[in-house]
């Protein structure tokens, strides 16, 4: 980084640091907002706002009453319950359909394909206040409305264009030569499913998976038409709570997720480079 | 026949002796079931999940069962009515619409009508819940004056004589005496008699009498009938003088001595105490859209959308102080390029940085990226708001390097520029991701094979650079819109609401019929 | 120590094995601090004594109207017990969407044994509407954000006055109140507001009035909001519900003054929604005469400034339950704070509510 080749001239040079400047500034808007909420979080007061105590770095302007509430008030442990069995359902759903779904896609003769693309994509195109408000009646007559697997299917079919799309793209670079030669080699499909395909794919699958994870695990607009009050999720619950009382126990909340972010996010980076050092590859 | 057999030894055969062309055309069937099994679940759980749902409210976006259903007289006479006569309707209309609110009224139905048809006059909300209030007193004084004829015109039982058939009278009573509440009350039958010589308080009668039993569970032999009954006997008796003594049935002593009353009865049309009730029911222009609007189905939600209405010369634009739609289509577009913009100048540079760094610090920098997009939407609103108001982060450290005044705060919340701030921030992550991933595959090589042929700095990246991008680019300006579209309908910072929440309330909830 | 670890895990499957029998009961409120006091002063301590029964909450009552109809729509109400502002009860109540009922059946009678009926008198404005609270919306301002020299604001026309106070203010993303306001602010006098209002020009006149500021308000949904632009200083003065200023001033103290002057006073309660399953009903039934009774209902006010809704409860209005502050001087109902009060017509509002909703969407994008 700082070897910069000697031939290089001088707008070159400030070129190349000055798009590292703009680069970095960009970051940093990427990133301040979130963490300006950390230190909120730790507010005395029940608004959310810098106090003067707080500026001053006086002890007794921040506490730990936020986390308290959010560790004990039965409203938010019940939307954190909700949200850890939503989300998980949604996500196998949506995963195990959306792959079986972009592989046949994938095959070389499919008839309509263009036109059932367009279905299975169109949960990500329509406005979510339109699907919402559909849902919501459909769902009623059929009476799932304000169940806990209403709320599943209503996520799982949000987060399928997401796996379907990001599967398709692994697929594009598959060798079809593979399954053939694992057929060939006696491989029953499943076998080869398994053993070849997946493997391969399993990166586009796990992405896909992540996607619709984070979709119903962040979804609020459908949640709120489809779900009832005993099915509330943590966005559900921050979304009144921004809106009735705006208390900073969604401060607490929201670094404590992005806590667990940083730490599943930094997991994930270093097991990538031991399964490289492993793998005996040298890091890029 | 020769010329066949040669032909067949000709064509190739698998080696099971089958045609070729069969045969692949039978490994091409079975791959194409193949492809479509894999793809079934999904498509059925899509259609069924997600496309029913969304062509359910494609078909409600056009009913209006409600207008018929509610007021199934008034709309039949309202037919023959020519609504650019310049003249409100006739009496008959009036009358009909007595009898349809009264029963309405009851049966609570009368103010969602009035919501309705609020959508399409604003104003007729006020007019039905009003009116909705007042009108079992219309008739009362006919009421009266029957009474004053005679007591047992406000005898329960003198009703039921008069209107109801023997049968139901005895099926009434044989229930009344068993008292079991689980067995259902007997619907009401009209007798022939009544419906012939009486047509207009027959009908009336068993809409009350429907109403007695379904909403408030009683019988009608216990219950006087409304005022509007009263009033649409003294239409009957008025119009046709021989009524009464055609009719045969019980009673019809009593409705002969009424017949030779009525017409020096004290008189008001339905027409008066319907504008005396609230005289905008004079008005041609509410008459105008009752009868627009008053088919089972109706374009007046899509007119509306685009701030249009339907009107006797056909339709039109609202008047200039009614229109929102368009304007809120309008600032929700250019919000929308802006954004879009904004973020493609800001992620642009980030992808590009990630793409020529080592794997290794690019990963790094990575989760500067993922870590906001992860982080719930709704957290980083709020975070916005706490930055972005006046007395927030940034104004104080604007007012502190002293590039504003601390009078002169700048107002970056609670309008477009909160808005664009926002949701660039939002949308970011989905533009420099994609990015990333297309710039990854653009191999640096052609960018220097291209300087290394001549060309320049900007033509290499033009020619070279750009249209590889481009190609793979579609996939990420139709995910940040897509993202657009759904992100509108949250919660954001901005005072000029997105299209999806301009109304209180829950707007599509409120709006569908 | 072995025994102790069977012993939980037996409590531990007792309580689950409870948990999934509890009857669920969900009741829509405003959040906030004022759902926080029906917590504690009805819900928390009726749990206790009815453990099988899980109480839900759903902060919705600001679009209780919507969702009902729309639930009504749908054919599946979801809601057990909802609370609602008078106006909203009404009009629920006349779309059949709100039950019925028989106040001195219902209702637990006042202890010296006043029928309930009598004992709420005429807060029951509608056949459906079970009154819990007399609460009214009034202006708050910061003294140390106003202008040096200007004279601390005494009318509520101070809000329309935006060369004495200039910045922004708070009000309330509707047109209750406002237009009341903002005509009474134009010189038209408190007792002719509605008569004037019923009229068209009388409704553009109060437009043409918010006009005047439009530029300088920031508009609420949530009664939390104002205190907290407050706080933050982004705002001069605003409007909310008096509880909450009494929350930001006594639980918070934060530098508020309260300006009560045409303070307009309303009602808040149950309904019912209509077609409750028969299980269900006689559920919402008992809790409702439990919460609704003489004791719970001035409990409700050691945590919060409203006014108990029976005459019965008035005399037992005691201190804050935390703070020990007296509540009867933050009451709305407190002379000192009710010199110029402006009664808010119910009955008007559920019959102009949808056109006025209408005008003022429109009024607001333009």
């Amino acid at each position: 980084m700082a070897q910069l080749p000697p031939y290089m001239t001088t707008p070159q040079r400030v070129w190349y640091y000055g798009f590292r400047v703009i680069c970095g500034l960009i970051f940093f808007f990427l990133i301040f907002p979130i963490m300006v909420i950390i230190p909120l979080s730790f507010n005395a007061t029940d608004f959310f706002t810098f106090t003067p105590e707080m500026l001053a770095f006086d002890p007794a302007g921040y506490s730990f009453k936020h986390y308290h509430d959010f560790f004990t008030n039965p409203d938010w442990q019940q939307a954190l319950r909700n949200s850890v069995m939503i989300a998980p359902a949604a996500t196998l759903l949506a995963t195990s359909f959306g792959t079986l779904a972009a592989i046949g896609l994938s095959q070389s003769h499919v008839p309509y394909r263009g036109a059932i693309m367009a279905i299975l994509i169109s949960p990500m195109i329509v406005p979510l206040i339109i699907s919402a408000a559909g849902m919501y009646f459909f769902y009623s007559r059929i009476g799932i409305q304000g169940t806990y697997w209403g709320v599943v299917l209503a996520h799982a079919v949000l987060g399928t264009p997401f796996v379907i799309i990001t599967v398709t793209a692994t697929l594009v670079g598959f060798d079809q030569s593979l399954e053939r030669a694992a057929a060939s080699l006696g491989a029953n499909p499943v076998t080869t499913f398994f053993k070849v395909q997946m493997p391969l794919i399993l990166p586009g699958v796990i992405s896909g998976a992540l996607f619709a994870f984070i979709t119903s695990f962040d979804e609020v607009v459908v949640v709120l038409f489809v779900g009832s009050a005993s099915q509330k999720t943590l966005p559900w619950q921050m979304f009144t709570g921004l809106r009735e009382q705006i208390s900073p126990t969604i401060l607490a909340v929201a670094s404590i997720l992005v806590t667990l972010s940083v730490i599943l996010l930094t997991v994930l980076e270093l097991m990538r480079r031991r399964s490289e050092k492993q793998r005996g590859l040298t890091p890029g | 026949m020769s010329d066949t057999t040669t032909n067949t030894a000709e064509k190739l055969t698998t080696s099971d002796g089958k045609p070729l062309k069969a045969s692949l055309a039978k490994a091409l069937r079975r791959q194409k079931m193949r492809a479509l099994l894999l793809i079934a679940p999904l498509l059925l759980f899509v259609l069924i999940s997600f496309a029913a749902p969304i062509v359910d409210m494609l078909f409600r976006s056009v009913q209006n069962e409600i207008v018929p259903e509610t007021l199934p007289r008034t709309v039949t006479v309202l037919e023959s009515w020519d609504e650019s006569s310049g003249e409100i309707p006739s009496d008959v209309v009036f009358s009909a619409l007595r009898d349809d609110l009264v029963i309405a009224a009851e049966r609570k139905r009368h103010t969602r009508l009035g919501s309705r048809l609020n959508y399409e006059m604003t104003g007729m909300s006020s007019l039905f819940r009003k009116t909705g209030r007042r009108v079992d007193d219309f008739g009362e004084i006919f009421t009266e004056q029957f009474e004053n004829l005679n007591e047992a015109w406000v005898e329960p039982a003198t009703w039921v004589s008069l209107m109801a058939s023997e049968d139901w009278v005895a099926a009434q009573s044989k229930w009344a005496a068993a008292g079991d509440d689980a067995v259902p009350q007997p619907a009401f039958v009209l007798s022939e008699a009544a419906k012939q010589a009486l047509p207009r308080t027959a009908d009336i009668y068993s809409g009350f009498a429907d109403v007695i039993r379904t909403e408030d569970g009683d019988s009608p032999t216990q219950e006087e009938p409304w005022n509007p009954v009263y009033a649409a006997l003294y239409d009957d008796l008025i119009e046709n003088p021989d009524a009464a003594s055609s009719y045969s049935g019980a009673m019809a002593e009593l409705l002969l001595t009424a017949a030779e009353a009525v017409p020096s009865f004290e008189a008001l049309t339905a027409r008066e105490e319907f504008i005396d009730a609230d005289e905008d029911w004079g008005s041609l222009a509410v008459w105008q859209t009752l009868d627009r609007y008053s088919g089972r189905y109706t374009d007046g939600y899509y007119l509306a959308a685009l701030d249009a209405q339907r009107t006797a010369d056909g339709i039109e634009m609202v008047p200039e102080g009614q229109r929102i739609y368009l304007l809120l289509f309008m600032r929700t577009l250019i919000l929308s390029v802006v954004i879009t913009c904004s973020c493609l100048l800001l992620g642009y540079p980030v992808a590009f940085l990630l793409s020529h760094l080592p794997l290794r610090s690019a990963n790094l920098l990575m989760i500067l990226v993922l870590l906001p997009f992860w982080t719930s939407l709704l957290v980083r609103t709020s975070a916005w708001k706490v930055l972005l108001q006046q007395q927030g982060v940034i104004n104080d450290m604007l007012v502190f390097i002293g590039l504003v005044s601390d009078d002169g705060r700048l107002a970056l919340i609670n309008n477009a520029t909160g808005t664009v701030i926002a949701m660039t921030h939002i949308l970011l992550p989905f533009m420099i991701l994609p990015l990333y991933s297309v710039m990854k595959t653009i191999s640096p090589t052609y960018v220097r094979a291209a300087k290394s042929l001549g060309a320049t700095d900007w033509t290499a990246f033009w020619r070279i650079y750009f249209r590889s991008l481009c190609r793979g680019s579609a996939r990420v300006l139709f995910w940040s819109s897509s993202c657009r579209s759904a992100t509108t309908s949250r919660p954001n910072l901005s005072a000029v609401p997105p299209v999806s929440s301009s109304r209180t309330g829950s707007p599509t909830t409120s709006r569908v019929p | 120590m072995k025994t102790k670890s069977i012993i939980l895990a037996l409590a531990a499957s007792l309580a689950t094995s409870t948990a999934a029998y509890a009857e669920e009961m969900t009741i829509v409120s405003w959040g906030g601090a004022y759902q926080a006091s029906q917590k504690s002063a009805y819900t928390d301590p009726y749990m206790e004594m009815n453990p099988d029964i899980e109480v839900v909450w759903d902060r919705s009552s600001n679009e209780a109207v919507a969702k009902l109809r729309a639930m009504n729509e749908a054919g599946n109400v979801t809601w057990d017990l909802v609370d609602v502002v008078a106006a909203d009860a009404m009009r629920l109540c006349d779309e059949g969407l709100a039950m019925e009922y028989d106040p001195d059946e219902m209702l637990a009678p006042a202890p010296d044994g006043t029928p309930a009926s009598e004992d709420f008198g005429d807060l029951i404005v509608s056949d459906c509407f079970i009154p819990q609270i007399v609460y009214s919306t009034t202006a708050a301002y910061r003294p140390d954000l106003l202008p040096e020299g200007a004279p601390a604001p005494e009318s509520i026309c101070a809000m329309f006055d935006t060369e004495t106070y200039p910045g922004k203010r708070a009000l309330e993303k509707r047109p209750i109140n406002n237009v009341e306001w903002a005509l009474i602010c134009d010189g038209v006098a408190k007792e002719d507001v509605y008569d004037v209002l019923e009229t068209e020009e009388g409704q553009d006149r109060a437009f043409a009035k918010l006009d005047t500021i439009k530029d300088d308000v920031i508009w609420w949904s949530a009664a939390a909001e104002p205190p907290q632009l407050l706080a933050d200083g982004e705002i001069v003065m605003g409007s909310s519900y008096n509880g909450r200023w009494f929350s930001a001033i006594v639980e918070e103290n934060q530098p508020f003054k309260m300006l009560w002057d045409a303070q307009v006073f309303d009602l808040d309660g149950w309904i019912i929604p209509a077609g409750l399953p028969e299980d269900r009903l006689a559920m919402v039934k008992d809790f409702v005469k439990y919460a609704t009774d003489t004791q719970r209902l001035a409990d409700q006010a050691a945590y919060i400034s409203y006014g108990p809704a029976r005459n019965s409860s008035a005399p037992l209005v005691g201190k804050h339950a935390e703070l020990g502050v007296d509540m009867g001087p933050h009451m709305p109902t407190a002379p000192e704070n009710s010199k110029n009060v402006f009664v808010y017509n119910y009955e008007w509002w559920a019959d102009y509510r949808d056109d006025l909703d209408a005008k003022f969407q429109a009024w607001l994008v333009q």
